[in-house]
This record gives structure tokens, sequence and C-alpha cells, in this order.
């Protein structure tokens, strides 16, 4: 029964989807609907083959684990991707002939660019939020997933939502709002896969068998939580036809750009932040094989961070149309910030308590040190660079995109890279990683190439702030907008090599992954029986 | 979590735990760092003090103003005034000035191309080039070749009232002829040649002689018998090696038989009496002024 019901479904859509890909109005939109029919298409198929065919026994018991691997594979595959887009658009502007005439417009730095930020944050990042929090919601909640497939359902709609948004961005569909660019199908199909990962995640706690929950999913709940409402607001927009991708937002002017940077910023504290956040939680203690610091410190610097987080927005709206109030309580919330953003610093490096030897011989636990590092570091330059007089030098220059690198490549990247590196062999039934000295390499070619990002863009975003406001005695501006362009460029080629080391990194922990599953097994995990 | 007579304490530390594991993950019991808790207070506090002295809560109408009656806008407008009430004297002797005879001030002048160079690159700098030396389509203006006079006053009209737009009806107006339906192709070639013989380059002698009756027929008319141009109908000269759009036989070619339409917007309606004597002073003095 419940297979006709999928079969009328998965028809209706492939039906769907064939009419409004002839009807489109827009390559983007028709190219979408193509993709739509394809893959409902075959799901159709799939599930006509299996049906009236005997039902074969689903394993129920044990940790659901199939879509970790799978999000482990994406995790890294997306990786290497986003960071390679990364190169070739920070290499774009250092040489602008690099856009190249036979490639206009797909291949033209303003269609890769959100292309890069939403491949390395949630197709990348994205992925290894969903597969670390399925991994880790198990293990210390005693439970397999909640909802059978549907966690396979997370996996696969996510990705599709990628693969939607990103060709999107190449076509030329974008709602023009940074970090939330993919037009309203887009959305509409996000909101049906987060809210399906949100009843696995909700559902799996529910029926937990550990009788507290553990710290790690206070803040994955959280960022679940809150990224569904926030893009839920920020994505209100009234579709101009519905066989066309363009939709007009619903806010206007100062409203929507405080609802865009309400978002924006949230988007850094609740997927950035607290998403790894949890994650760094579960991962640094089993590798240091050290109780977590301090219990107090976790719920005091959790409750914190989020109620004062969702404040911050304004922060990057100082000097503009927005009034001076709100300004102002931005900055104060994201000055306050600061010590709990740093609470789970302290938390994560006072693990390490007992096991600081570790740093000499395992690879991975000196990426998670680096990893809180530049954690540390970020979440302190943001707060300084959130105070009005030092954002009137900031704003618009690199220093705001080498805070927002030294933040991604150093925490997120790290951070990931080193759950990586702990789930590739337990999953796959391996002792370790194929090669350490592999991960040791990895390990220094991304911590010189975020150096060389962050230390070219703090030199050419405090010259080009410096240079913007520099005047001669009489009040007159000294220079052209054209001679600070022309003042970056070597730091550019610097910012590019970084870039390159960062992603040559990558490519080796891409190969590491590779070894260490071809020839491993697949690991049936059993449910852990809670402690007390 | 265990009772109190009953710790689970910590080897390496010391510690006793909350009692509790998760996937073998356990929790130390220890209090929240003294400089962390306190370096939060002292945030807290700061962050009452600054929205107390600054513009902050939102209340029914309007917000607190803060009692420093701080304001962004107030902050900028202060800077400008700042800089007009300083500069407004040399202001007004420049909007009065004959900029003829500004070399005679030495101060009028240094304030005027400091002012006009700022003005430049601001307003400028987008098509001429921070430089000021031009791209293709767009004069350069470091040498003596000009299309509408170098002049003072042809630089300060130009200025003014630009060039081939619709905003200004006192805008400097001229049209080329496109001759692809005019001319035939043998007629277009040999006037390619012909005009890069009297630019001094390479040329077939032949054609050339042929199109010197074209070119005489329909282009001396605005670039004049010796292909000199005219200030007055903004021709440019095609005697020198000085090229706007290109002297190479193919864009000679699409020039003739596309023509040009260069634009540029009139700057009367955006900046001010001394603002355009500057700038005028300043594109005089880059090299090419007459």
């Amino acid at each position: 029964m419940g297979n006709y019901l999928k079969l009328i479904a998965l028809g209706l859509i492939t039906l769907f989807a064939a009419v409004a890909a002839n009807w489109g109005r827009d390559l983007a939109y028709v190219v979408h609907a193509i993709i739509i029919m394809l893959v409902s298409g075959f799901m159709f198929l799939r599930v006509l083959r299996a049906t009236d065919e005997p039902v074969q026994a689903v394993a129920t018991d044990g940790y659901m684990d199939g879509v970790v691997r799978a999000g482990v594979i994406a995790t890294g595959f997306w990786g290497v991707v986003g960071f390679l887009v990364g190169v070739v658009i920070a290499f774009q502007l250092a040489f602008p002939q690099l856009n190249f005439e036979v490639l206009q417009p797909y291949g033209n730095f303003g269609r890769l660019r959100p292309l890069h930020t939403s491949a390395v944050i949630f197709a990348f990042g994205g992925n290894a939020l969903i597969m670390s929090s399925f991994y880790i919601v198990q293990r210390t909640c005693g439970a397999r997933l909640w909802g059978g497939n549907l966690a396979w359902f997370v996996f696969w709609g996510y990705n599709l939502f990628i693969v939607l948004a990103a060709t999107g961005y190449l076509l030329g569909a974008t709602q023009s709002k940074e970090y939330a660019e993919p037009e309203w199908y887009v959305d509409i199909w996000l909101t049906i896969v987060w809210v399906s990962f949100l009843l696995v995640y909700l559902g799996t706690i529910f029926k937990r068998t550990e009788k507290h929950i553990y710290v790690a999913n206070w803040f994955l709940l959280s960022f679940i939580i809150t990224v569904a409402m926030l893009h839920l607001v920020n994505n209100i927009s009234i579709p101009v036809s519905i066989w066309g991708s363009k939709s007009v937002q619903i806010f206007s002017g100062v409203q929507d750009a405080m609802t865009q940077w309400w978002y924006g910023h949230n988007a850094v504290g609740f997927f950035l932040t607290a998403g790894f956040l949890g994650m760094m939680y579960y991962f640094v203690p089993k590798q240091a094989g050290r109780p977590v610091f301090s219990y107090k410190l976790s719920i005091i610097h959790f409750w914190a961070l989020i109620f004062l987080y969702i404040w911050a927005g304004p922060h990057h709206l100082h000097y503009t149309a927005l009034p001076d109030w709100a300004s102002t309580l931005g900055m104060v919330f994201s000055i306050i910030l600061w010590m709990p953003s740093w609470g789970g610093m302290i938390n994560g490096l006072m693990t390490l308590q007992g096991a600081w030897d570790k740093l000499r011989t395992d690879p991975i636990i000196r990426m998670m040190v680096i990893s809180l590092a530049f954690y540390g570091m970020s979440t302190f330059e943001g707060p300084m660079m959130s105070i009005r007089a030092v954002n009137s030098l900031s704003h618009y220059t690199d220093w705001t995109i080498g805070h927002v690198h030294s933040g991604a490549l150093g925490w997120n990247g790290m951070i990931t890279f080193s759950a990586l590196y702990f789930l590739t062999p337990k999953l796959w039934g391996r002792a370790q990683m194929y090669s350490m000295s592999a991960i040791n390499w990895h390990f220094w070619l991304a911590t010189i190439g975020i150096i060389l990002y962050a230390a070219s863009m703090w030199v050419t975003g405090i010259m080009e702030g410096l240079m913007w406001r520099e005047v001669d005695a009489n009040g007159f501006l000294v220079n052209s907008f054209a001679d600070t362009v022309s003042a970056k460029f070597p730091m550019y080629v610097v910012r590019g090599l970084g870039g390159v080391l960062y992603l040559a990194g990558a490519l080796i922990m891409a190969w590491n992954m590779f070894m260490t599953i071809r020839g491993g097994q697949k690991v049936a995990a059993r449910v852990g029986v809670p402690a007390e | 979590m265990s009772s109190k007579d009953n710790k689970d304490i910590d080897d390496v530390t010391g510690i006793d735990t909350t009692g509790h594991a998760w996937d073998g993950i356990k929790e130390l019991n220890n209090p929240l760092p003294r400089w962390w808790l306190w370096c939060f207070y002292l945030t807290i506090f700061w962050g009452i003090c600054y929205s107390i002295a600054y513009p902050a809560w939102p209340l029914v109408k309007g917000a607190t103003a803060g009692v420093l009656g701080y304001s962004t806008r107030a902050e900028v407008a202060a800077e400008i005034t700042r800089f007009e009430e300083a500069n407004a004297e040399i202001s007004a002797q420049l909007a009065a000035a004959d900029l003829s005879t500004l070399s005679e001030n030495e101060e009028l002048q240094r304030f005027a191309t400091s002012a006009g160079g700022a003005v430049f690159r601001n307003n400028c700098s987008q098509c001429h080039g921070s430089g000021a030396a031009g791209a293709v389509g767009y004069p350069n203006l470091l040498d003596d070749d000009w299309l509408w006079g170098g002049d003072f006053e042809n630089i300060t009209y130009t200025i003014r009232h630009g060039i081939r737009n619709e905003e200004d009806w006192d805008a400097r107006y001229s049209e080329m002829t496109a001759y692809d339906e005019i001319l035939s192709d043998e007629e277009i070639d040999a006037t390619v040649q012909y005009v890069r013989q009297i630019s001094g380059q390479d040329h077939d002698a032949t054609l050339a002689g042929a199109g010197e009756a074209t070119f005489m027929d329909n282009c001396a008319a605005c670039h004049g018998d010796d292909g000199k141009g005219s200030y007055d109908l903004g021709a440019p000269n095609l005697t020198d090696a000085i090229w706007l759009y290109g002297g190479d036989a193919a864009t000679l070619e699409e020039t003739i038989r596309y023509a040009r339409f260069g634009v540029m917007p009139p700057w009367g309606s955006r900046l001010s009496e001394a603002e355009i004597k500057a700038v005028s002073a300043y594109v005089h003095q880059l090299g090419g002024g007459e």
C-alpha cells in the first residue's frame, strides 16, 4: 500500500516537473525542473521495481551508521569542491583575465563567489553537521536514529538542495541575499528537508536511554531549531510566477537589510558556531580520552551564547540607514558575547588537561587544538570589529574577508577535518587512518595556508581602509578607488597561494580517506548501554 | 548524578565528575574560571554604561537618545562642516576666479589642483582612469590632443555640460555618419588606407590614392581637408598617432562603417562652481592644457 502511495506521489512530481520544464520562463528554472524530473523519475522506477517483491528485512537494531558514512564521503567531496572554487575566485580577483570571455556569464566571479560560499558553508559545513549530529546523537543518547529511512531522506534531500542552489547560482538565479541566495522553490525544499532533520533529531532524543541530554546535543539542537527560524523569516518572498525562479522580497529597504543580517550573523552564530561547538563537545573529549573540563561552564556559556548571539546582527549595518539605537545594541551584545564564545574554547582546550602529551604524537589532537585556537582568535576579533570606531575602518574591506576565513578555515575546517579523521576509521572498521603522516602533512599545509590567508587579508584590509579615508590638509580624498584596488594586488596573490596550500591539504585528506575506506568493512555498531 | 558520598574522582586532576558518562565521556565538576566570570561581568557592566551613554533602547516612540547626545549622522555632518568652514573663503575665491589668471595666485592654484584631484578621482577616474590616461573610447587627458579644445574655457564647458548626453540641452553635440550603407566596401577599404596614409602608418598606396576622393567627399567636412579635425565639431585629428578607438585597419573600418557616439554626463548639476573650476584646473595642468 505504502509503495502505491509513493508511486502516485513520485509520478505526480515527475509529471509536474516535466510541465514546469516545458513552461519555465528562465534557464535556471528549466534546468532545475529537469533535474527534479530526473530525480523523481528515477525514484519512481526504483519504487516500481521493488513493488510486489519480497520485502528485505531491514536491520532496526544497532546504530544507523550508513547515513553517517554517506555524510562523511559527501563532506570530504564538497570540501574539495568548495576549496577549489575558492582558489579559482581568489585568483580571479588577483588576475581579472581569469574571468575568461568564453565562460561568460557562467564563470564570472559574481556567480562563482556565492557558489564558493555556499559550497563551503552549506555543502561542506552542512554535511559535516548533519552527519556528525546523526553520529553524536545516537552515541550520546544510546538510541538508534528515529524515523527509519527519514535520515536518508534528510541526507539526499539536503544534497539535492545543494545541487539546486549551486546550479542556480551559475545559471543566474539568485535572490541576492548573502548566504541566502537560493530562490523560492529551493527554499521551500530546504524547509521540508530541515523539518525532517529536526524530527529525526528530536525523535532520537525523545527515545534516548541515557537519563540526561549531553551538552553536544544542546548545541546541535539549538543549531537546528534556530537555523529553521532564520531560514523561514529571511526567505519570505512572493514568486513572480510559479513557472519562473524570480521572486520579490516582502521586506524592503532597511527592514530587509536588518532581516538579512539578523539571518546572516546568526548563520555564523548558529550554523558555524553553535553547531560546530556541538561537534567539538563530542570529538575533543573522545579523541583526548579525557572528561570535559567543566559542566558548569558548558551550561553557562551555552545559554549565554544562544541568548546573546541572536541580537548581534545590527553590527553588520553600522553607519547605514539603520537607526543608531539598533546599531548600538548590536555592538553591545557583540561585546558581551565575547566571554560566552570563549567558554567553548576554554572547555575544549582545558579538556586536554592530562592529555597534552598527545599533541606530540596525535596529529588529530593537534588539529583540534589549532581549531580551538582559531575559534578563540576569531571570536575575539569579531566583537572587536563590531565596535563602531573599529568598524568604520574595517567595514567593506578585506579585513572582514580575513576574519571570516580565520574562523571558517581555522575553526570550522580544522574541527571538521579532525572529525573526519576520527570517524572514517571507526565507520569502516580500521584501527586508524591509512596514513598518519598524511594527516601531519594536511595539518601543516592547512595551518600555513590559513596564516598566509589571514595575514594577507589583515594587511590589505587595513591598508585599504586607511587609503579610503585618507584626506589631505584641506579635507580632500587622496586616493581613487582604483588606486586601492591596484595596491592590493600582491596581497591577493599571497591569499591565493594560501588557498592553494589549504586545498592541497584537503586533497591529501581525500586521498587518505579513500585509502582508508578502500578494503575497509562497514561496521555494524551495537547500541550502547547507558553508563548508569 | 552520583550522591555526595559516592564521588567519581578523576585521577589526573583530582576533581570529581558529575557522575554521568555518555559514550564514555564524563564531565568534571570544575567551577567557572574566575577570570572568565569577571571578564563576563565586566563586559555586561560596560554594556549597561555604554547603552546609557549612547542611543540604545527602543521605546514606544523613538529610542533613548543617550546622555552624550551622540548620533552617527551628526558626527559625519560635523566633520564635513569642519572642512567646509575651513575651506569656505578659498572656495568662494576659486568659484569667482578667472582660471586663465590662476597661475598668478600660487595659493589658489595649489588649492584648486588638490581639490580638483579629489573631484577627479571620485567622479572622473571611473572612465578616464585614476591616472587620467584614459582607455579605449575614453580620451587620455594627459596629452595635448583634444577633441573639444583644451583651454580653460573649453575644458570647463565640457565638464559642466558633458558630451552627447540627453540631460543637458547645452551638451556638446555632433554625430558621425555610419557609412556602412552609404559607401561601397571598396570605398570603405580605400578610405581606411587613406586615413592610414595621412596618419603616417603602413598603407596600400594605390588604395589610399583612390580613398582620397572618398575622404574629401564624405569626411573632410568635419575632419578637415587636411584631416586635422575640428574642436567645434569634436572631430578627432586623424593625422597624429593618438587614437580614441584605435588606428589599426580593422578598427578604422569598424569606425567608418558603424560610427562612434561617445557620451559624457554633465557635471554642472552635480558639482559646485568651485568644484568645476577646481577639476578644470586639475585637468588643465595634467600636461596638455592650452
